[in-house]
């Protein structure tokens, strides 16, 4: 991926790792793309803001104690008509400062959506691996289970597992145990493209010369998928990622703004947008708009992010 | 050559068939039975310690197939294979992980057995680890030195990945990381037919110097008549998976008796018989899956009778040239 140096340089000279990104062909096409670094930009913005929120917020959104009832409803930029305060995009209607709500709201949206890709990149990066690479009748067993949950839209999955693990749970934990829930249902709706993708490259990957050479070398098969053929189809999986990361976290914010994902004690951007949709038709807008925007703006930057990579690293797009 | 030793490699009618049916349901609504591809079909031949022994043969004749089944990449159908009298099928433990060390593979594409994804140094580091033939992490990097500057190349380049390389050097690399599982015998899978010409004879010539320094055996697969002169001590002729002709180097060129030999000879260019009329090859290899009856090589050949029709010929010996024709004394 580097472009050569100048011959001038000594050719053993190992360049240090940023300057090899900022050499490579990849860099070169993401700068020369606003879209693209607006949305890079915008990602790292609600990304830090939101693991910065209890430094930056003004507020401690879901301190009872620090609420004051009399704030409540306080359109934005206005000076509450009791209270005199100032809210930049006014508060709820226990007047809690919607500003500190979505940052604190997009941490969980965040955390849900990278720790559930995480969880379906790994399942079906494993699955996907085995049944390339061992193909018979545990390839036919993988796959067809992928073909079966593919047939079912993904929010209904999520919803079944939703459903099946809440179930399991003794109420007293549920509320605790609701994120995990939450990222193991989106993860186990979301694994069957990585796993088809995977399974894909490793056919291709595994009938070539280098595997066979380190099957010579008596490496073993778990090595060899894990060593070998892994990097190989990490390519096509960072794009599936990061597109899936948009799509896990607007499939979470579904899920909450339904009333199933996490509690309302810890809201996610999609619990901020349900509770405020009851005020929508009273003139509350702001309470259910600007979670809305962070959401579209996050899902939308990501999406963009996304689509970039896979273009950028096709070669038959180049 | 040692004729009291017993040979370093015995490979005893070897057998290779591939099941290339369609599926089952097909096959039921189709009535047709399943189909095999015979890609090896009862091959003997044996290969003595420190000499090269060549196979060649067209596309499709089994060379590389028979490549595979020697270091156990593909499992044979019937026959044996013995290195030094062990078997790579039934041993097992610390035995296999020796065998499987002192058979090592150089292959065809350059541009496919080296991963992409790694540096040079750990591709030829690779066998030390998994055979564990050093200590410390110093003496890895000493062994991947030294053998980097044996074939050619420097130890700096060990930090370099495979990208870097022109096809030559990649199989420079290739073959040090063979050599760094210390074996005794190199299976060479058309190892120069992925280069340019000019490069052929340097990794020939490389691969000659390193068999008499480490005392190397070699089967040398190639379809590449003229390569094959300059690598072999013995040639075995392949044709449809069958070896025809098995005869030392200087006798097969001298001397060919099997029709298919005389016709692979014919059909190399020479240099100093510029304008000599040569014969090109005619027909082409058949189907293995429905091969020829009898000899398969009968709808190829000028000399060809009726009974080569309906009869495999036998392996008979004439000059020390084992050979399979049943008109091999009329050719003579």
């Amino acid at each position: 991926m580097t472009k050569t140096t100048t011959s001038s340089q000594d050719p053993y000279q190992v360049e240090p790792w940023w300057q090899r990104i900022l050499n490579s062909d990849l860099f070169y096409d993401f700068s020369r793309r606003p879209v693209v670094v607006l949305s890079a930009v915008m990602t790292l913005l609600i990304i830090s803001a939101s693991m910065l929120a209890p430094w930056i917020a003004p507020h401690t959104p879901f301190d009872p104690a620090s609420l004051n009832l009399m704030d409540g409803f306080t359109p934005p930029m206005e000076p509450n008509a009791f209270t005199g305060n100032v809210y930049w995009l006014g508060t709820d209607s226990q007047g809690r400062d919607i500003f500190s709500a979505i940052l604190y709201g997009a941490r969980v949206s965040l955390l849900v959506g990278f720790a559930a890709v995480g969880f379906a990149a790994i399942l079906g990066i494993t699955l996907g691996l085995i049944a390339g690479y061992k193909g018979g009748w545990i390839d036919t067993v993988i796959m067809r289970i992928a073909d079966v949950q593919l047939s079912f839209p993904a929010i209904l999955i999520a919803l079944l597992i939703f459903g099946i693990t809440k179930s399991l749970i003794p109420r007293e934990l549920q509320e605790q145990a609701a994120v995990y829930v939450l990222i193991l249902s989106i993860g186990l709706s979301d694994w069957v493209q990585y796993a088809r993708t995977v399974r894909s490259s490793t056919l291709a990957e595994k009938n070539k010369e280098y595997v066979q050479a380190a099957r010579l070398f008596g490496v073993t098969w778990p090595r060899i998928l894990l060593r070998h053929i892994l990097p190989n189809v990490m390519g096509p999986v960072l794009v599936i990622g990061t597109i899936g990361l948009a799509l896990a976290i607007i499939l979470e914010s579904t899920l909450s703004f339904l009333g199933v994902g996490v509690p309302a004690t810890q809201p996610s951007l999609g619990t901020l947008i349900r509770v405020g949709n009851e005020y929508l038709f009273s003139g509350e807008w702001w309470i259910t708009i600007f979670p809305g925007l962070t959401l579209l703006v996050l899902a939308l930057s990501v999406n963009l992010l996304g689509d970039w990579l896979r273009d950028a690293l096709n070669p038959r797009l180049r | 050559m040692n004729q009291a030793k017993r040979p370093l490699l015995e490979v005893k009618d070897l057998t290779c068939h591939f099941d290339v049916s369609k599926p089952l349901l097909n096959r039921i609504l189709e009535r047709e039975p399943k189909s095999f591809l015979t890609a090896v079909d009862e091959v003997s031949f044996e290969v003595n310690k420190g000499e090269t022994f060549a196979l060649v043969g067209e596309s499709g004749s089994g060379k590389s197939t028979i490549a595979k089944l020697i270091v156990d990449l593909v499992h044979p159908s019937s026959g044996k294979i013995e290195f030094d009298g062990q078997s790579l099928a039934t041993s097992r433990g610390q035995a296999f992980k020796n065998l499987r060390r002192r058979m090592q593979m150089i292959f065809q594409d350059p541009f496919a057995s080296l991963n992409p994804r790694w540096p040079v140094g750990e591709l030829v580091a690779e066998p030390i680890y998994a055979f564990g033939l050093a200590k410390s992490r110093a003496e890895v990097n000493r062994t991947v030195e030294e053998l980097l500057e044996k074939v050619g190349l420097s130890g700096r380049d060990a930090a370099k990945f495979p990208h870097e390389f022109s096809g030559g050097q990649r199989q420079r690399i290739a073959i040090a990381r063979a050599l760094s599982a210390q074996p005794d015998f190199l299976v060479c899978d058309e190892p120069t037919s992925a280069l340019d010409v000019s490069v052929q004879a340097q990794i020939l010539n490389l691969m000659k110097d390193l068999q008499d320094e480490f005392g190397l055996t070699y089967l040398f697969i190639s379809h590449d008549m003229s390569v094959v002169k300059h690598m072999a001590d013995r040639i075995g002729v392949l044709y449809l998976g069958a070896l025809v002709e098995n005869a030392a180097a200087e006798e097969l060129f001298k001397n060919p008796k099997h029709p298919y030999t005389r016709m692979l000879l014919d059909a190399i260019p020479d240099h100093e018989m510029t304008g000599r009329k040569r014969q090109a090859i005619k027909g082409e290899i058949p189907s293995p899956i429905d091969p020829p009856s009898g000899c398969t090589f009968h709808p190829r050949c000028a000399l060809a009778t009726g009974e080569c029709k309906v009869k495999r010929p036998e392996v008979v010996v004439r000059e020390g040239t084992r050979v399979a024709c049943w008109e091999v004394d009329r050719l003579a």
